[in-house]
């Protein structure tokens, strides 16, 4: 039971994910993050941090955001190891505000 | 492994989370770095071998990462050394440039009432330690031959007790329990099992993925007292983390038909432990809702698990508040003033919580502070070789990395037999047996194969 980061990271790439994860288990590309299933000890430390809550327990999913769990492990397998904190992407803060008043 | 070549030589006390995570941060930072991770204990891993619960496989699983930075370039590791005792921080801080303490919170709190001395009531703390095989804990005898047991507390560490109390033996014989924890855990008679908190479930501590576990126990039944606590409005400032936990103490109402309960009680203060020479009931004070009144659960064991604090260290000044070392962003202070050279990350820093990867970060911070601080700082008087090599007398022995890996070995070839993924060894004279990395008997003479291989000559 892995975690997964969802959409809603996709065009923020905060990141402060990647500080506190044990096993450096997040991969990136250029608009999001991506959690290796197989590295993952589910600690689940990633979960609070995230400022605009995109990621989830894998069997808390809604049927609309279950296709992440998928995305992630292909992604993962494609892209390199993020070992420590990026910049947000351009626009993260206005984007972040939009999805907390939702 | 030239530690003598780095600019820099910086020693960490405590082989847990946070000094592996400070260890990688030094050793990754590009700096003339060498680090020597000091551990009061022959194996490394802290909390993670001694207080992540048997149970919890996946989460040990981190220590590939510990092992990983192990055997990194300029790393050292050495064993069974207690600073404090075995070697002052004085005489630790002559041989290095900067000291980072990882020492953790080794202290459990105390309820501080009445009765807290009577036979039956525990520290959760100790009882974890206990079933963990910690060395130190495995003569604590845990009288299970009663049938109810109170926790008092509302954090994870309250749940793992639960957890284990509850559990019937079948659930934790594959695990990496102790032998003599699951031995006696096999006779328990406890039934009822009473997680206790003085807030209310909106407040928990604990996380809803560990309450969750509780509705898949083979023989046991949760059960949730919510009575007077209404689901707060959709609209109120909670994070989703605490609707999750008060939804998944809702959904403990079913019926009951299992050999033991897990019940979970809100809004109870601890007023006292009573009895005669042994537990016999826990009094609390009901704190919510209109007036106060006293509750008395009748039990036989009382397990305090309402948090820990950090053990002072003779020459580190102490902040008492917070039951932490004095700091300042991991910067060790004497009266707000850093003390250069002297630092802390982890639990030691910032009090017991958080996930394990916590202290990632936690670490990463501290070791900004040595890194900016190392060029400042005077070479010491003083080489670690000085502790250790034939003059040095201080160090008796120590276990080094690869003692710890034929320790490792020798664990899990063990719990291969009984279907468990180690059986770990719970005396120090074993482990040290079993390390074999005895300063005294490490060969004065080390050979190699000369040019034609043939015959080894001696250098």
């Amino acid at each position: 039971m892995p975690y997964v980061v969802t959409d809603l990271c996709n065009g923020c790439r905060y990141t402060e994910c990647v500080s506190v994860c044990p096993v450096e288990c997040f991969h990136f590309d250029d608009q999001m993050t991506y959690i290796d299933p197989e590295n993952c000890i589910d600690c689940g430390g990633c979960v609070p941090v995230c400022p605009v809550g995109a990621i989830k327990p894998a069997h808390h999913l809604p049927a609309d955001k279950r296709q992440w769990i998928e995305i992630n492990r292909q992604r993962a397998a494609e892209t390199p190891v993020l070992t420590g904190r990026l910049p947000p992407l351009p626009g993260a803060d206005e984007r972040k505000r939009a999805i907390l008043q939702r | 492994m030239t530690p003598a070549a780095a600019r820099y030589r910086v020693a960490i006390i405590g082989a847990g989370p946070s000094g592996f995570y400070a260890a990688e941060a030094l050793l990754r930072s590009g700096q003339s770095v060498s680090v020597d991770m000091f551990e009061r204990l022959p194996v490394p891993y802290g909390l993670v071998r001694f207080g992540v619960a048997p149970d919890h496989p996946k989460l040990k699983q981190v220590t590939k990462v510990f092992d990983r930075i192990a055997r990194m370039e300029n790393f050292r590791f050495f064993g069974g050394i207690e600073i404090g005792t075995t070697l002052s921080i004085s005489a630790l801080r002559s041989c290095y440039h900067a000291v980072v303490i990882a020492s953790g919170a080794s202290i459990g709190r105390l309820l501080d009432v009445p009765g807290e001395r009577l036979f039956g009531s525990r520290q959760a703390a100790d009882f974890v330690a206990w079933y963990n095989g910690h060395p130190e804990y495995k003569h604590h005898a845990f009288d299970f031959s009663g049938e109810r047991a109170v926790i008092i507390g509302h954090g994870n560490v309250a749940l793992d007790v639960a957890r284990i109390l509850a559990k019937t033996p079948d659930e934790l014989k594959h695990t990496d329990i102790a032998a003599h924890a699951l031995e006696a855990l096999a006779e328990s008679h406890i039934r009822d099992i009473y997680i206790v908190g003085r807030r209310g479930p909106e407040q928990t501590r604990f996380s809803a993925k560990e309450l969750q576990e509780f509705a898949e126990l083979a023989d046991c039944d949760p059960v949730s007292k919510l009575d007077g606590f209404a689901l707060p409005a959709p609209d109120a400032s909670l994070d989703a983390e605490a609707h999750a936990v008060f939804a998944t103490l809702r959904s403990f109402s079913g019926p009951m038909s299992a050999r033991r309960r897990c019940i979970f009680l809100f809004g109870l203060a601890p007023l006292a432990i009573a009895g005669d020479s042994r537990v016999q009931r826990m009094l609390l004070r009901r704190s919510s809702g209109a007036g106060s009144a006293e509750v008395a659960i009748n039990c036989d064991l009382v397990f305090s698990s309402i948090g820990r604090r950090t053990a002072p260290l003779a020459g580190v000044p102490y902040d008492e508040a917070k039951g932490v070392h004095a700091n300042i962003g991991g910067r060790i202070t004497a009266d707000g003033v850093a003390l250069l050279g002297l630092y802390v990350c982890g639990w030691g820093k910032r009090g017991p919580q958080g996930t394990i990867g916590t202290n990632r970060a936690c670490s990463v911070e501290t070791v900004d502070h040595v890194l900016a601080d190392l060029p400042q700082t005077d070479d010491p008087p003083a080489h670690p070789d000085s502790l250790f090599g034939p003059a040095g007398n201080r160090i008796p022995y120590y276990v080094d990395y690869s003692g710890w890996d034929r320790i490792d070995a020798e664990e899990i070839a063990r719990g291969a037999a009984k279907g468990k993924p180690r059986e770990k060894l719970v005396a120090f004279d074993e482990m040290i047996a079993t390390a074999r990395t005895n300063i005294a008997a490490e060969p004065a003479v080390v050979t190699r194969p000369s040019r034609s291989g043939a015959q080894c000559e001696t250098i």
